[in-house]
Parts: structure tokens; C-alpha cells; sequence
């Protein structure tokens, strides 16, 4: 098969896009008021995640302090934070 | 406390928790509706920065979104002053929808609550209300440190009372 024509000229912004092609996530941080049995429901909600996947999730949050509850492109952190700020979670986005 | 009927969520209510939950309704839609101050710690924990480090990225993201958290959050704690008796006693009954929007606002008044009461991961409920009580028990702190507590069985039934995600 024959692989799409490239035109020399892209090559060198090409090589730029790796930096730029890092993963985003959102973090949750542990906090002492949200309910563990929140918590848990909040991710199976939002991130249609199973029981024991937002029970695992919520126990990281709570033994290590904070845990990803995403990954994926900012746009799409940003979106996850903001909803979890609806549900009153301590989310922040960063670079993976 | 909440118990499940059929698809709803049922609760009964003696007068005085109608009181108190449409006071906290109300102080929460009061916080947001009033003079915004993000100094307040407050206001901090229910719109948290999205990056920490980048306070300028930050305030770019509030730009676009926290109108729309705004209104969500007032909203959700309209639910509740909407499914509750006027006044007296009374029998409140959530469909799933409502019932989300229950957990989402008893949630935010914990949270402005727990802050303002200085809640940390090592408070112990029982230990606070006994020393407040000790210290003054017709004090704020005594009356702020039960509502808390209440709010937080109360969500708790709610969240037992709720289908499971994964029957649905």
C-alpha cells in the first residue's frame, strides 16, 4: 500500500508535535468532608466506571492523597474537572 | 433518612430538619447569588483552581466555566428548598434526577459547613460536638457541628436509598 504523500516542508513541525501530544489528566485530592460512598458514586457517574473500579479509584484518593481519574487530551481534563467541581470533588488538570 | 420506595427515594420530615435543610439551602444559593469573594475559603473549595501552579491559566479557565458551575450549584440546591414542605412536617419523595441533584447540594453545604467548622481528615464528629458542648452547649459551634453531622447521615441514607448504577 502506498503511505500518504508528506511534503518535506511538514516534516520539521511534525517532529515538534510530541511535546505538544502529551497526555493531559485530572487528578482528585483527597479531601476530609466528600463521603468515601460519594466519592465511589460520583465516579461510576460521571466516568460510568464499574463498583469496584470507582471503589478502587476512591480508596487511592484517600490513602495516597489524590489518584488520575483521567486521561486524555486537556480539552477533554478540563470538561472532567469542571463537572467534578458540580459534584464538589478537588479536581486539578496537569500534563500527564 | 432516606429510604427507597419503588424507583424514589422517600424520606419523612419532622419539622425542625424542614427548617434546618431549608436554612442550608438557603445559605448556600445566599453564598452564591451574594458579592462572589474568592478570598473566601469557601468559595475556594466549591470552585477550586483548576491549575494550581498556573494562576493565570486558572483565571482563563473561571472565565468560561464558572458561570455555568454557578447556576448548577444554585440549582441543585433549589431542588431542595422545591421538594420540601413549606413549612411543618412532611413527606419528600425524589426521582432519580431529583435525588442527584439532593446529593449534589447536601454535598455543597457540607463542604461550605466543613470548611468554615475547620473539618480535618483526622476530626473526630463526636470529639468536636462533646468539647463544643462542654465549652458552651448553646453555642453556634454546637448547633453548626449537628447540622453537619445530620447532613452527613442524611446523604448517606441517600446515596443507600439510590438504584445501583449498574442495575440501571
Amino acid at each position: 500500500m502506498a503511505l500518504p504523500q508528506v511534503a518535506p516542508v511538514e516534516t520539521p513541525q511534525i517532529e515538534e508535535v510530541p511535546a505538544d501530544d502529551r497526555p493531559w489528566v485530572t487528578i482528585v485530592w483527597d479531601d476530609p468532608v466528600n463521603l468515601m460512598s460519594y466519592v465511589t458514586w460520583v465516579f461510576q457517574k460521571l466516568f460510568g466506571y464499574s463498583h469496584d473500579k470507582a471503589e478502587q479509584l476512591m480508596m487511592d484518593v484517600h490513602n495516597k492523597g489524590k489518584a488520575v481519574v483521567s486521561t486524555g487530551a486537556r480539552e477533554r481534563m478540563e470538561m472532567d474537572a469542571s463537572q467534578l467541581h458540580g459534584y464538589g470533588l478537588w479536581a486539578t488538570v496537569d500534563r500527564a | 433518612m432516606f429510604r427507597r420506595n419503588g424507583s424514589q427515594c422517600v424520606a419523612m420530615f419532622a419539622v425542625d430538619e424542614v427548617r434546618v435543610l431549608r436554612k442550608v439551602a438557603g445559605e448556600v444559593v445566599g453564598l452564591l447569588m451574594d458579592g462572589f469573594d474568592h478570598t473566601d475559603p469557601v468559595v475556594g473549595r466549591l470552585f477550586p483552581d483548576i491549575y494550581p501552579d498556573r494562576p493565570e491559566d486558572s483565571a482563563e479557565f473561571r472565565l468560561y466555566t464558572e458561570g455555568d458551575l454557578k447556576t448548577g450549584k444554585i440549582d441543585q440546591a433549589g431542588a431542595i428548598l422545591a421538594a420540601l414542605p413549606d413549612d411543618g412536617p412532611g413527606e419528600v419523595r425524589l426521582d432519580g434526577e431529583e435525588a442527584e441533584a439532593w446529593l449534589r447540594a447536601i454535598n455543597d453545604a457540607r463542604l461550605a459547613m466543613g470548611t468554615r467548622l475547620d473539618i480535618q481528615g483526622d476530626t473526630d464528629l463526636n470529639d468536636e460536638l462533646d468539647e463544643a458542648v462542654v465549652h458552651d452547649p448553646a453555642s453556634s459551634r454546637v448547633f453548626q457541628l449537628s447540622v453537619y453531622a445530620y447532613l452527613g447521615y442524611l446523604q448517606e441514607s441517600l446515596l443507600n436509598a439510590l438504584p445501583e448504577i449498574d442495575e440501571r
